[in-house]
C-alpha cells in the first residue's frame, strides 16, 4: 500500500472494498465462463480503461481539492473535436504529439474558464461546471460543427495502430496493448508525483481538508484552485484526443453523459465530495470496478438493462458506507 | 434583508423585484424581435403548455436547495413513476375502455406514481439525513439507480398507447386555463404557505441558513431533510405524469435537458443554492423569464444546442449577480474565506 499510513485502518478502506468487489466480480465470472479470465480479457479491459481512466484521474484531483467537475465530458469533447478540426485544416499530416499537445492546451484554456469562476467568482463548483458542461457543449455543436468526422488525419489513425503488445493465446484469441496504455500511465505518475511529491500537492489536499486553514498557513488558494481546473482540462483534452484517434472518429455527441460512471469510479475509490480525501490507487481500482461492470455485467448472469441500477447502487454504496462511518465516528467525539 | 421570509424588504429593493424586470425585459425584447408571432394566443397557450413541467421540478429543486443540498434525481424520479404509472395504464386500462373506468384507471396511475415518488423521495432523504451522504451524491446515485429501474421496466423502449382521458392531464383546458398550469400554481402555491406560513416552512429556512444554530434549537433534523425529500420527490412524480400524458408515452431518458433547467430556474429564481433563502415568487418569475426566452428563440430559428449554450451562460452569469451583486444574498458559509 502505496498510501496506507495506518495498517489498522487497511480493512475498513475503500480501496480494500473495492478490490474485493473486484476479486468477486472476477471469481463469478470465472466460474460462470472459464474464458473470462484471459490475457485478452485483461487487455480489453486496460483497452477499456485508458480514457476513463485518464478522465478519473482529473475528477479525482478536483474532489480532493473539496470541489466537483461534472464538466470535464464537454472539455474532452470539444478539445477532440477542435484539435481535429485544426489539424485538418491547418495542416494534415501534423504529427500526433502536436495534435495531442493541441487538444491539451485547448482543454486547459477551458479548464481555465471553469477555475476563473471557481477560484475568483467563487461559485459553487457543482453550479459552475453544469452550466460550463452546456456551455462547452451547446458552443462546440452550434459553432464549431455538428458533423462527424471519420476522415482523421493520417497520424492519428498511425497513433491508433500502435501497440506496445500484441499476440495470440494458446486459445487463438487476439490481444494487444495500445500506445494509450503509456498516456495513461504518464498521467498516473505525473499526478502521483504532484499530489505526493509536491508543495503544490500538499496545496490541494490543504484546501480539500480545509479551506481557511489552507489560507492561514500561507496556501495560495486561488490560484492552487484555479490550477487544479486547468490541469484536469489538459487532462480531459488528452483523454478526447485518444478517444478520437483509438475510435478513428471525431464525434462530437459522444463522451457527453459519461462523467456519471467516471465520477462513480472516483467516489467507489475512496474520494470524498467534502474534499481532503482520495488516492490514485483507489481511483483505478474504481475505474476497473465500473468498466467491469460496463462491459461484463452479463457474464455473471445480471442483464445490461440493470446496468444504471448497478452503478447507482455501487455509488450509493461506495459513498454511503464511509459517510456513515464518518456519521458514527462524529457522533462518538459529541 | 437576511431576516427571512417574514420580514419582506421593501418591494423595489427585493431580489424578486430585479427577477420581475428581467421578466418584463425578456418579454419585451421578444415581443420586439418577433412581434406577430410572439404576442400571437396561439403562442401564449402553446407558453402555458409548456413550462409547468420543468416548473414543478424547479419548486422540487427549490424546497431541496433551501436546506443547502440539491437533488439532481429530480428527472429520474419523473421517469420512474411516469413509467410506472403508464405501465399500469397500458395493462390493465385498454384505449377502449368506458370513460367512467379509465378516469377510474387513471387515479390508480397517479397515487401509484405519487407513491413511487415519495418513496424515491424517502431514499434520497435517509442517504442524507440518516447515512450522512452529501446530497449531491446522495441524488447523483439514487437518480441513476431510478433511471435504472425505469430502462429494467421498460428495456428502454417508450411505453405508449392510453386511454383518452391519460391527454386530459396535459393537454386539457379547464375554464380556459391549461391544466398543467394549474397543477403548477397549485404545487407553487401549496409549497409557498409550507414555506411562509408553517413551522417546516421555518425550520427549513432556519437550517439552510444555519445548519448549527437549528440543531441548537432542538430542531428534529433528520425528520425535516426527510420531509424535504419526500416533498421534493412527490413534486417529481407530478411533473413525470404532466410529461407523460403531453408526450402520451414515457419513457427512461424522457426530459434529460430538465435537471440543469430546473437548477437553473431556481438559482434564476433567487433560490441561494447554500440553503437558507428563496421564494417561490422568484422562481415563478424566473420560469416565465425562461419560458419567454426559449419561445422566443425558438421563434428566431436558435437551435437546441444554441439553447444549451444560453441557458448555461445564463446560470453563471446570474450566479455571478447573485453573489456578488447583492451582498445580502452571500452565503453564510462562503463569507469565512473573505
Amino acid at each position: 500500500m502505496l498510501t496506507g499510513l495506518l495498517p489498522k485502518g487497511f480493512w475498513t478502506r475503500n480501496e480494500t472494498l473495492v478490490a474485493g468487489v473486484i476479486l468477486a466480480f472476477c471469481l463469478m465470472a470465472t466460474l460462470s465462463d472459464p474464458l473470462f479470465f484471459t490475457v485478452t480479457t485483461l487487455s480489453d479491459l486496460l483497452r477499456a480503461s485508458i480514457v476513463i481512466g485518464i478522465l478519473a484521474i482529473g475528477a479525482m484531483v478536483v474532489l480532493i481539492s473539496g470541489g466537483i467537475d461534472v464538466s470535464f465530458t464537454a472539455v474532452a469533447v470539444f478539445a477532440m473535436y477542435v484539435a481535429t478540426r485544426i489539424a485538418l485544416a491547418v495542416w494534415p499530416d501534423m504529427p500526433w504529439p502536436m495534435i495531442f499537445a493541441l487538444a491539451m492546451f485547448v482543454g486547459a484554456g477551458l479548464g481555465a474558464i471553469n477555475g476563473l469562476f471557481i477560484a475568483f467568482f467563487k461559485l459553487p463548483t457543482l453550479i459552475v461546471t453544469l452550466g460550463t458542461l452546456s456551455v462547452f457543449r451547446g458552443f462546440l455543436l452550434t459553432f464549431v460543427g455538428s458533423q462527424r468526422i471519420s476522415d482523421l488525419p493520417p497520424e492519428m489513425r498511425d497513433f491508433s495502430r500502435g501497440v506496445l503488445a500484441r499476440g495470440t493465446t494458446e486459445a487463438g484469441s487476439f490481444y494487444s496493448i495500445p500506445w494509450s496504455a503509456l498516456a495513461l500511465l504518464a498521467v498516473i505518475v505525473l499526478t502521483w508525483f504532484m499530489l505526493k511529491k509536491t508543495m503544490l500537492g500538499r496545496s490541494i489536499y490543504a484546501i480539500g481538508g480545509s479551506q481557511e486553514s489552507a489560507r492561514r498557513i500561507g496556501i495560495n488558494v486561488q490560484w492552487t484552485q484555479f490550477f487544479i481546473y486547468v490541469y484536469v482540462g489538459a487532462l480531459a483534452g488528452l483523454a478526447g484526443i485518444i478517444h478520437g484517434s483509438v475510435g478513428r472518429m471525431a464525434d462530437p455527441f459522444s463522451l457527453v453523459g459519461l462523467e456519471l460512471s467516471v465520477l462513480a469510479a472516483v467516489v467507489l475509490g475512496g474520494a470524498r465530495l467534502i474534499g481532503g480525501y482520495g488516492t490514485i490507487t483507489g481511483t483505478l481500482l474504481g475505474v476497473v470496478l465500473i468498466v467491469l461492470v460496463q462491459t461484463n455485467l452479463i457474464v455473471i448472469g445480471i442483464p445490461t438493462i440493470w446496468q444504471s441500477v448497478t452503478i447507482g447502487l455501487l455509488i450509493l454504496l461506495g459513498t454511503g458506507v464511509p459517510a456513515y462511518r464518518a456519521k458514527r465516528a462524529a457522533a462518538r467525539a459529541g | 434583508m437576511s431576516g427571512g421570509p417574514h420580514r419582506a424588504p421593501g418591494f423595489t429593493e427585493a431580489p424578486e423585484f430585479k427577477l420581475l424586470i428581467i421578466a418584463v425585459a425578456v418579454f419585451a425584447l421578444m415581443a420586439v424581435l418577433a412581434p406577430d408571432r410572439f404576442l400571437s394566443a396561439q403562442n401564449m397557450t402553446s407558453m402555458a403548455f409548456q413550462f409547468p413541467e420543468f416548473a414543478i421540478l424547479a419548486l422540487a429543486m427549490t424546497i431541496t436547495m433551501m436546506t443547502g443540498g440539491i437533488d439532481l434525481s429530480v428527472v429520474g424520479v419523473a421517469n420512474f413513476s411516469a413509467v410506472t404509472g403508464a405501465l399500469i395504464l397500458t395493462t390493465f386500462a385498454d384505449p377502449g375502455l368506458g370513460t367512467g373506468d379509465s378516469l377510474m384507471w387513471l387515479s390508480i396511475a397517479l397515487l401509484a406514481s405519487l407513491a413511487i415518488g415519495a418513496v424515491c423521495g424517502l431514499a434520497n432523504g435517509t442517504l442524507v439525513a440518516h447515512f450522512g451522504l452529501p446530497p449531491i451524491l446522495a441524488t447523483l446515485g439514487s437518480g441513476l439507480v431510478f433511471t435504472g429501474f425505469a430502462i429494467a421496466m421498460t428495456g428502454g423502449s417508450a411505453v405508449m398507447g392510453f386511454p383518452n382521458v391519460v391527454a386530459w392531464l396535459g393537454n386539457e383546458q379547464l375554464f380556459g386555463v391549461p391544466v398543467p398550469l394549474i397543477l403548477f400554481a397549485v404545487l407553487a402555491l401549496l409549497l409557498h404557505v409550507l414555506l411562509t406560513r408553517t413551522a417546516f416552512g421555518l425550520r427549513v429556512t432556519m437550517y439552510g441558513a444555519n445548519p448549527l444554530a437549528a440543531l441548537y434549537a432542538a430542531v428534529d433534523i433528520n425528520r425535516m431533510i426527510l420531509k424535504v425529500y419526500v416533498i421534493a420527490g412527490m413534486f417529481s412524480s407530478v411533473a413525470g405524469m404532466v410529461i407523460m400524458s403531453r408526450a402520451n408515452s414515457a419513457k427512461a431518458d424522457y426530459g434529460s435537458s430538465y435537471l440543469l433547467l430546473a437548477v437553473l430556474i431556481a438559482v434564476l429564481g433567487g433560490v441561494n443554492p447554500y440553503g437558507g433563502y428563496g421564494r417561490v415568487i422568484g422562481v415563478i418569475l424566473a420560469v416565465l423569464s425562461m419560458q419567454f426566452l426559449s419561445s422566443g428563440l425558438n421563434m428566431l430559428q436558435v437551435s437546441n444546442f444554441a439553447r444549451e449554450l444560453i441557458w448555461g451562460a445564463l446560470l453563471i452569469f446570474v450566479m455571478i449577480i447573485n453573489t456578488h451583486g447583492l451582498p445580502g444574498l452571500k452565503s453564510l458559509k462562503a463569507t469565512p474565506s473573505k
